[in-house]
């Protein structure tokens, strides 16, 4: 070969080494039931880049807890059944279609045909037999199991055939089809030998080979760099087509930067070093808005949250516990017309707007307009009133001193302390509020930054508070996954934990509204029993209810398909059919 | 002569600074626990002198519409500042009760001449109150850290032998601990709610604890060397007591490093209180301090749009600046005396 052609090869060569390899679609068979998408149109190419507050633990999604470790996993794995965020309703995913039968027990579910894995190999009934096999497997320790187990058995789940699953709940449970969202579908053919080893939660970490990882989610692990980034890139045998009959994901890449908090992740968006951002506080994207035209980017709000913020106070049953200040304290707080006056006492409207810069609404109940299947609106909201409030305080027996400070029967100065995380600028800023309105009543309140595990300790285990500024919820519209907090043997009935039978008549009368509604098929008769667990929780005030934020994200306007939701995980959810406008097919970003 | 200029110009400012704090009540204009919630994050109002092309000496505002980080004024009607007027009432040296203000303008409009922070409330007025605690801590903490050092470092450097070796070991000891982490501990072993004068005294004692080592070495440094001079022997040797040796003798020596040291401490001092109520570990809300003042910056959007709200740092280098002039100034008039 002539020096000069040789010297040609070798840089050919040296430079094709450092082309990356992009996974292309796979040309689709007759054979494989793909979910075709009606309406997604898009185009091929491209990375998404997405910055993280903090880094995944694993990427194991029996074992993983924490959000960032379940946004990366949601997008590699896919469900039997998926929740679609923007209409809240369920769809098919990997279960093509399903029966239920007329008890709302047994549930059989055809699985798509010919669908394979990241890696190539076949999926079929065996790998779903698998993995909830592994789910309900009590030494594994899912801290999914639970959601499993009803009426303390778990499901039965049969083969019916290479395609048909069976499963059978110990009695009908309202909107079990939601349950199947967020059980991803593992790879029998990777994962049986650790799992019948015994060390099924060592599996998938972060720096599991690649390879190893497999899933039947549109992305697929490329790359993990520590303290840097997670890379996913396109899975080639993803099973949904768009409406033009080609293989989703549009994206080649899907990147995770590790931008170290919140501020760092608005930085960088703003630099527009990343392309996506989910659950902006007010004041960031007022911040934003000032530079979106410039800046090329959509901001969206997308209205209220389903997560509600709330002063709780203590009544666990102090027995015991050597808290006899705050004992004593409970005397007021379980006075239903105290925690009546606190809450006319407190100016919402004024909250919403320094909180949240009017992007949020009050509330008065656990369900926020945001939900809007669930939401009861004709639970009171009685507005702001001092005068309402003192006019409750007397009537608990409670006066005022020369001083104007509030006093109770016996005489004793009225004051307690607010504990809430010192992390949640948004908490601390609604505790200091709510401070200067019940100085108004003469009430001294002391507000007490704490760490958030710190305070976690003492609302579930110490007891050692005597009122907590916290939030809940935003997890899925349904009512079911609001059990633990309404139910009083509950793992988050936060103001009295512990309890083994109601202590309240109230308590017991929510406790079985909440179970039948639990089993309870028909729509509109359980809006009924769930409207009146509402206006019991309004009634009577176990929580003060707040505010809620809206859900505020963006994007850089070349996203395209970016269609944001009120359900976790806001912006990702349908990553599978986001592409970047203005790509062309061949050109490598 | 310059310096003489110097000094006494320094010395004006000293005390300029402290009135101030000390006479807060007075000058400013609201009570610092005040919310206006309709006017969070307001700019500082703009001072107007001229009125259709008249320039007026009485200087007047127009009241402030919105907040929210940009200045909105209602031009419908000018505001003259007046001078000692009626308003909030306020406690006056801790003493008696008055509701005179230097200035202040007619309701419903108000005069924010360091704009709102996150409540409304207005930041002069906190600033000033707030000195009180930040600058109060400072000088507490300081003269209790060279109190304990003067008294230390005396006797170890008077009597020497053990006496000395012990106590400069645990000098070295408290040198070595981390002052922030052994105020974590302290503060996780307290109740929950302390009152504000105990997490003020707290605050005090954490600083002083901590900081009576350096000022202890110097001061022994300067003892170990006044005892071993001929005057004191001779004074010795015609049966001068201890007491009165260190009293005559030794003492004015130390006299000259205590004052520098003072100087340089009370900055550091307020700075270290500046740190703790930063880190929500000093006076709690709704008591102001420039360090929980200046905690809200530690939000990017704040800390991009509210350059009013650095105020607080504004002071503590102002102050620490007099502090450390005045410092060299003594020194200086130390060596060439």
């Amino acid at each position: 070969m002539k020096p000069s052609a040789h010297f040609t090869a070798v840089v050919c060569l040296f430079g094709a080494s450092y082309l990356p390899v992009i996974a292309t679609a796979q040309a689709t068979s007759s054979s494989e039931e793909v979910d075709r998408l009606e309406d997604v149109v898009g185009q091929y190419g491209g990375r998404l880049v997405v910055g993280e507050r903090a880094e995944p633990k694993t990427l194991n999604p029996v074992t993983a807890t924490d959000s960032v470790s379940r946004e990366v996993i949601g997008r590699i794995n896919a469900d039997l059944i998926e929740i679609n965020r923007a209409s809240q309703q369920t769809e098919s995913a990997l279960a093509k279609s399903w029966t239920i039968s007329k008890d709302g027990r047994t549930f059989v579910l055809h699985l798509r045909k010919g669908i394979r894995f990241s890696d190539g190999h076949p999926f079929d009934a065996d790998d779903v037999l698998f993995s909830f096999a592994v789910y309900l497997d009590e030494s594994v320790g899912s801290p999914q199991r639970d959601l499993l187990i009803i009426d303390s058995k778990p499901p039965t789940i049969t083969k019916l055939d290479q395609y048909t699953v069976q499963f059978v709940l110990p009695r009908p449970y309202a909107a079990a089809e939601r349950l199947f969202d967020g059980f991803a579908i593992l790879p029998k053919h990777i994962l049986e030998k650790p799992f019948h080893d015994g060390h099924f939660d060592q599996v998938w970490s972060l720096n599991a080979p690649p390879d190893q990882i497999v899933g039947l989610g549109p992305f697929r692990v490329k790359r993990y760099i520590p303290g840097q980034s997670l890379v996913l890139e396109r899975n080639p045998y993803y099973w949904k087509i768009d409406h033009d009959n080609r293989r989703l994901p549009y994206l080649n890449e899907l990147a995770f930067l590790f931008v170290g908090g919140e501020d760092s992740q608005l930085m960088r968006f703003e630099a527009g070093e990343t392309d996506v951002i989910s659950r902006l506080s007010a004041e960031n994207y007022a911040l934003l808005q000032r530079d979106a035209s410039h800046l090329n980017l959509e901001l969206t709000d997308l209205g209220p949250s389903l997560e509600y913020n709330f002063l709780v106070f203590n009544l666990n049953d102090l027995r015991g516990k050597k808290l006899d200040s705050i004992a004593r304290k409970q005397a007021w707080f379980a006075n239903l017309n105290f925690r009546r006056a606190i809450s006319a006492a407190i100016d919402r409207d004024s909250l919403v707007r320094l909180v949240y810069s009017s992007r949020g609404q009050a509330l008065w109940g656990n369900v926020g307009p945001g939900n809007r299947r669930w939401v009861d609106a004709a639970i009171p909201h009685p507005q702001h009133s001092l005068d309402a409030a003192r006019q409750l305080l007397k009537s608990a027996g409670f006066s005022w001193d020369k001083a104007g400070q509030l006093q109770d029967a016996s005489g004793a100065p009225v004051e307690f302390t607010i504990i809430s995380s010192s992390s949640n600028a948004q908490r601390m800023k609604m505790a200091t509020l709510v401070q200067d309105d019940l100085s108004h009543l003469g009430i001294a309140v002391h507000v007490v930054p704490l760490e958030f595990r710190a305070m976690l300790d003492r609302v579930f285990q110490s007891f050692d508070y005597d009122a907590a500024i916290m939030g809940l919820g935003g997890g899925d519209a349904d009512p079911n996954p609001e059990m633990n907090v309404w139910l009083s043997n509950g793992s988050s009935h936060l103001w009295h934990l512990g309890e083994t039978q109601p202590a309240t008549d109230w308590e017991h009368e929510i406790d079985q509204l909440m179970q039948q509604q639990m089993v309870t098929l028909n729509y509109q008769k359980r809006k009924q029993l769930y409207d009146h667990v509402q206006e019991i929780i309004a009634a009577n005030l176990p929580f003060i209810f707040l505010a809620t934020p809206d859900v505020l994200v963006g994007a850089k306007k070349d996203v395209g398909n970016f269609h944001p939701a009120l359900l976790d995980p806001y912006t990702l959810w349908d990553a599978d059919q986001l592409y970047i406008r203005g790509i062309e097919k061949a050109a490598i970003r | 002569m310059r310096r003489k200029i110097q000094t006494r110009l320094l010395i004006v400012a000293l005390i300029g600074l402290h009135l101030a704090v000390l006479f807060a009540g007075f000058i400013a204009p609201y009570n610092p626990e005040t919310q206006n919630r309709e006017l969070p994050y307001a700019p500082p109002v703009r001072v107007h002198f001229n009125y259709s092309g008249k320039v007026h000496f009485r200087p007047f505002i127009y009241a402030e519409t919105t907040g929210q980080g940009t200045l909105d004024e209602d031009f419908s009607r000018p505001y003259p500042v007046h001078w000692f007027v009626r308003g909030d009432d306020h406690q006056l040296l801790g003493l008696f009760n008055s509701n005179l203000h230097l200035f202040g303008v007619d309701a419903p409009a108000q005069m924010f001449l360091l704009g709102t922070d996150s409540f409304g409330r207005d930041e002069l007025s906190r600033l000033l109150y707030g000195g009180q605690i930040s600058l109060a801590a400072g000088l507490l903490a300081a003269f209790v850290t060279l109190l304990a050092g003067a008294i230390i470092g005396t006797i170890s450097g008077y009597y020497g032998n053990w006496i000395d070796e012990a106590l400069m070991a645990s000098a070295e000891l408290f040198l070595a601990l981390p002052w922030l982490y052994f105020l974590l501990v302290v503060r996780a072993l307290l109740p929950l709610h302390v009152s504000a004068t105990m997490s003020f005294m707290l605050l005090i004692a954490v600083i002083a604890v901590i900081g009576w080592a350096r000022p202890a070495r110097l001061i022994r440094g300067v003892v170990l060397s006044a005892r071993t001079r001929d005057y004191v022997s001779a004074a010795r040797g015609f049966g001068a007591s201890d007491f009165y040796l260190l009293r005559r003798h030794v003492l004015p020596q130390i006299l000259g490093v205590l004052l520098t040291q003072a100087a340089l401490l009370v900055p550091q001092y307020v700075a270290a209180e500046v740190t703790l109520s930063f880190f929500g570990l000093g006076v709690s809300e709704p008591t102001p301090s420039w360090g929980n003042m200046l905690s809200v910056l530690q939000q990017y959007s704040v800390l991009r749009s509210c350059s009013w709200l650095f105020a607080p740092a504004v002071a503590l280098v102002i102050t620490s600046v007099i502090y450390w002039l005045l410092a060299d100034t003594i020194r200086y008039s130390l060596k060439s005396s």
